[in-house]
């Protein structure tokens, strides 16, 4: 069967609620902070709010149902999606459905997730079962080592250097030097990037995100119901979802995106060329060359190349991770995955907080996430336009 | 290509001793299958009783077919290390005070991909051979090492981790007058001990095979007597500090069962030797092997038990004397429990009859001395937890892993 459009479906109210290195609060604070952030720029009341989907590791014991106890919702439709950098495509598209099907009028989707001092290293321990038995005590290096082998080996078969991950490096921090709510404010050069520590060779300190709190949320609702609020919104074309691609592969130099890309485009009805803009999730740089590749932007080991005969800054000639990604913006936990496509619906909307991308029509996000063992496992991808239907 | 040790100098007593750290221990229930093989020394990992699979990291429903039935069973340990990756940044405290440390993937010729601690002679892109060791945890971890031995690969600091290989460790050697005890010496001397401490009860009363142990190099007497409180006490405040490896030697073999015995007195000797012999030294020396796990290339790194194999499984001919053996094992577990905060692993070496006057009238296969030090010594190096030495140990693992109550019909017929 033929999949169905997401004709009516819009997203609006992009919000971030400014990044914080470490946070004394809880992630139920961001998430609350955020929500309430929502609600307001929409003018609606909490009431109003009729479904809710959550993304967050910090929040334990609660799940998305202790959250609309917490927060005072009573959402007629609920989603908890604990899928790290694949969050916000994932709860964008499970949501525009129940928006377009009448099971709910006002979807928020938020992601946030606190940092405490010593949080990153528990939950590293326990990330997984996979992760507990399997990786943990292999030198405990957390993704750091698990990306190190995964980017090594990609250098090796497809004649990347680091010279390349560096250009994505600087490219986004260049981005990020006008968006202002990035933790990192200092210009990045290729010689900082190339003279930095190595962390787990071959990564080095620029390749790695720095975790933080944070919180990024929207709203998903119907387009005439958005123009009836008033709110600007950008239109969902469609979307892909993929899990454990490729098990095979002895090690992983591909994503779930290679499998569904041409159903991807074909649902939307535009093709690579077409897209103003790209947010790849970016918790390493390989994986956004990954993305560039098997999004069909390049074939498959062509992303070096494609990088090199590129500019990658907003005004450049291939826009990526326009506010800087989380490799300038920082990794706020599951709020990471939405944070490319917050930035999405910003630049779609004309209301980009940093730099605009010169007459953004259409933009990807890509989301990857889970590195339960030896590889990254959610992947999905969502294209968006801009103006009303 | 591995630098040699060089022999640790001589400690400054001012210097703070590094407090034993571990690397994270927590296993899923499944995933202590690896434990178990690596305790032994094997390579194992679960295997689709319904299609074959090999599968890594451990589940409980096979990734191919869905089967539940996954036990874990030798597998071809060959494989290549696709990429490797030098970590120089950790959030564990123990990974952190042993930085840089090696990793990476390895894909078996059995199928499944690996993340590996590595060998520092295997290089990126190589055939591999790949180990399940018990870590500092007591928890089974993988480590990948070259094809092919190499010079001094047993010195390499990440494998050293690993195992408790006597090289410039010095070890106890709790009774020298029995034969396994000096084969031992002579064993741990070859091995490359810093020295060996060999106690002797009452060392002025002359013992068979006496000027042999004494003219052994880098070989000490000192006197020792595990059914005296006071005796074990001394010893142990004198050489405690300078004790990384600790073996129990002391043995007591009578025949006959329960009831056949009268009275309690040989029964008492039997546990004042070996069980209370045991608890005396676990008390003396244990706490001092616990501080001393991390204390540079001679740490502290095992206590090993000399367990008659019939601990696991009584056999009524010398039915007391298995009761007691049965009594140590039990207490070699409680003691494991015990040591590991401070990463000193407890090694049972567990042997059939010997080739020695108290086994006069059982019939062979017996183990010659010589072999027991020799299987003792190997598995230090190796860093394997359950060692089963000669024909008849190896006969009751396996006939126990069948069946125990077979095993005990059989024993007692």
């Amino acid at each position: 069967m033929a999949r169905q459009p997401y004709d009516g479906v819009v997203v609006a109210t992009p919000v971030t609620v400014p990044y914080r290195r470490y946070s004394t609060n809880t992630a139920h604070w961001w998430v609350g902070r955020a929500v309430r952030e929502v609600v307001q720029k929409a003018g609606l009341k909490s009431t109003d709010i009729d479904g809710l989907s959550l993304s967050s590791f910090t929040v334990g014991p609660d799940t998305a149902i202790g959250l609309t106890q917490h927060l005072g919702l009573s959402p007629r439709w609920l989603d908890h999606v604990p899928l790290g950098g694949a969050s916000g495509v994932v709860a964008l598209r499970r949501a525009a459905r129940a928006v377009q099907c009448g099971d709910a009028e006002f979807v928020v989707c938020v992601a946030g997730d606190t940092n405490q001092v010593d949080s990153f290293r528990r939950m590293l321990s326990t990330f997984s079962r996979f992760a507990q038995d399997a990786v943990y005590p292999y030198g405990s290096g957390g993704p750091n080592a698990s990306f190190a082998l995964i980017t090594r080996n990609y250098m090796k078969h497809y004649g990347a250097t680091r010279e390349d991950f560096g250009k994505i490096c600087v490219a986004q921090r260049d981005n990020a030097l006008t968006f202002p709510h990035a933790l990192m404010k200092k210009k990045l050069t290729l010689d900082e990037y190339l003279g930095a520590r190595a962390i787990s060779d071959p990564i080095h300190l620029f390749d790695c995100v720095m975790p933080c709190a944070g919180a990024e949320a929207f709203l998903v609702c119907r387009d005439d119901v958005a123009r009836s609020l008033g709110l600007k919104a950008a239109r969902l074309l469609a979307t892909i979802e993929r899990h454990n691609a490729f098990p095979q592969d002895p090690i992983q130099y591909r994503g779930g995106w290679a499998l569904d890309v041409d159903e991807f485009y074909a649902m939307a009805g535009v093709a690579a060329d077409d897209v103003d803009f790209v947010q790849t999730y970016d918790d390493y740089p390989v994986i956004c060359m990954m993305q560039i590749e098997d999004l069909g932007f390049c074939g498959k080991g062509e992303g070096p190349d494609f990088v090199r005969s590129h500019t990658l800054t907003t005004d450049g000639t291939f826009p990526h991770n326009t506010s800087g990604g989380q490799l300038s913006v920082g990794q706020a936990g599951a709020a990471g995955g939405f944070l490319g496509l917050v930035e999405a619906v910003r630049q779609l909307t004309g209301e980009p907080l940093g730099t605009p991308v010169p007459e953004a029509k259409v933009g990807l996000v890509s989301g990857f996430g889970m590195i339960t063992y030896d590889r990254g496992l959610a992947s999905g991808a969502a294209l968006l336009a801009g103006g009303h239907a | 290509m591995t630098k040699p040790l060089t022999r640790p100098k001589r400690k400054d007593p001012l210097k703070k001793t590094r407090v034993p750290l571990l690397p994270q221990g927590v296993r899923s229930r499944t995933a202590l299958g690896l434990t178990a093989a690596a305790a032994e020394g094997r390579f194992q990992l679960q295997v689709c009783a319904d299609c074959a699979a090999v599968v890594y990291p451990p589940r409980d429903a096979c990734p191919r077919c869905l089967s539940p039935r996954l036990p874990f069973k030798d597998v071809d340990n060959r494989g290549t290390l696709l990429a490797e990756t030098t970590i120089r940044t950790s959030t564990d405290v123990y990974f952190r005070e042993r930085m840089p440390w090696r990793i990476g993937t390895v894909v078996l010729d059995a199928g499944p991909s690996v993340v590996a601690h590595l060998h520092g002679d295997l290089r990126e892109g190589q055939r591999t051979q790949l180990q399940l060791k018990l870590d500092k945890s007591g928890q089974a971890i993988a480590i990948a090492l070259p094809a092919e031995d190499t010079p001094n690969m047993q010195d390499d600091p990440q494998w050293r981790e690993l195992t408790c290989d006597p090289k410039f460790r010095r070890v106890l050697i709790t009774d020298g007058r029995t034969a396994v005890g000096q084969a031992l010496a002579e064993a741990l001397s070859e091995a490359g001990a810093s020295i060996v401490f060999v106690g002797v009860a009452d060392p002025w009363k002359p013992f068979p095979g006496e000027d042999k142990l004494k003219k052994l190099e880098r070989v000490e007497i000192v006197a020792l007597d595990l059914t005296d409180t006071i005796s074990v006490n001394e010893c142990a405040g004198e050489f405690a500090p300078r004790v990384d490896i600790l073996i129990n030697t002391a043995e007591h073999v009578r025949t006959g069962g329960i009831i056949e015995r009268k009275g309690l007195t040989v029964a008492r000797e039997e546990l004042e030797v070996r069980y209370f012999g045991l608890t005396r030294l676990a008390q003396a020396f244990g706490p001092v092997l616990r501080a001393r796990g991390a204390d540079g290339v001679n740490s502290a790194a095992a206590f090993v038990n000399l367990l008659s194999v019939y601990a696991l499984a009584n056999w009524p001919a010398n039915g007391a004397f298995s009761a007691t053996e049965a009594a140590c094992l039990s207490a070699a577990q409680s003691l494991r429990a015990e040591l590991r905060p401070g990463g000193v692993k407890v090694v049972n070496v567990f042997f059939g009859p010997l080739e020695t006057e108290w086994y006069q009238a059982v019939p062979p296969p017996k183990v010659a001395p010589s072999a027991l030090a020799r299987a003792t010594v190997r598995a230090l190096q190796q860093g394997v937890e359950d060692v089963f030495v000669g024909d008849i140990a190896e006969d009751i693992r396996a006939r126990l892993a069948v069946s125990p109550k077979a095993l005990e019909r059989e024993l007692g017929s």
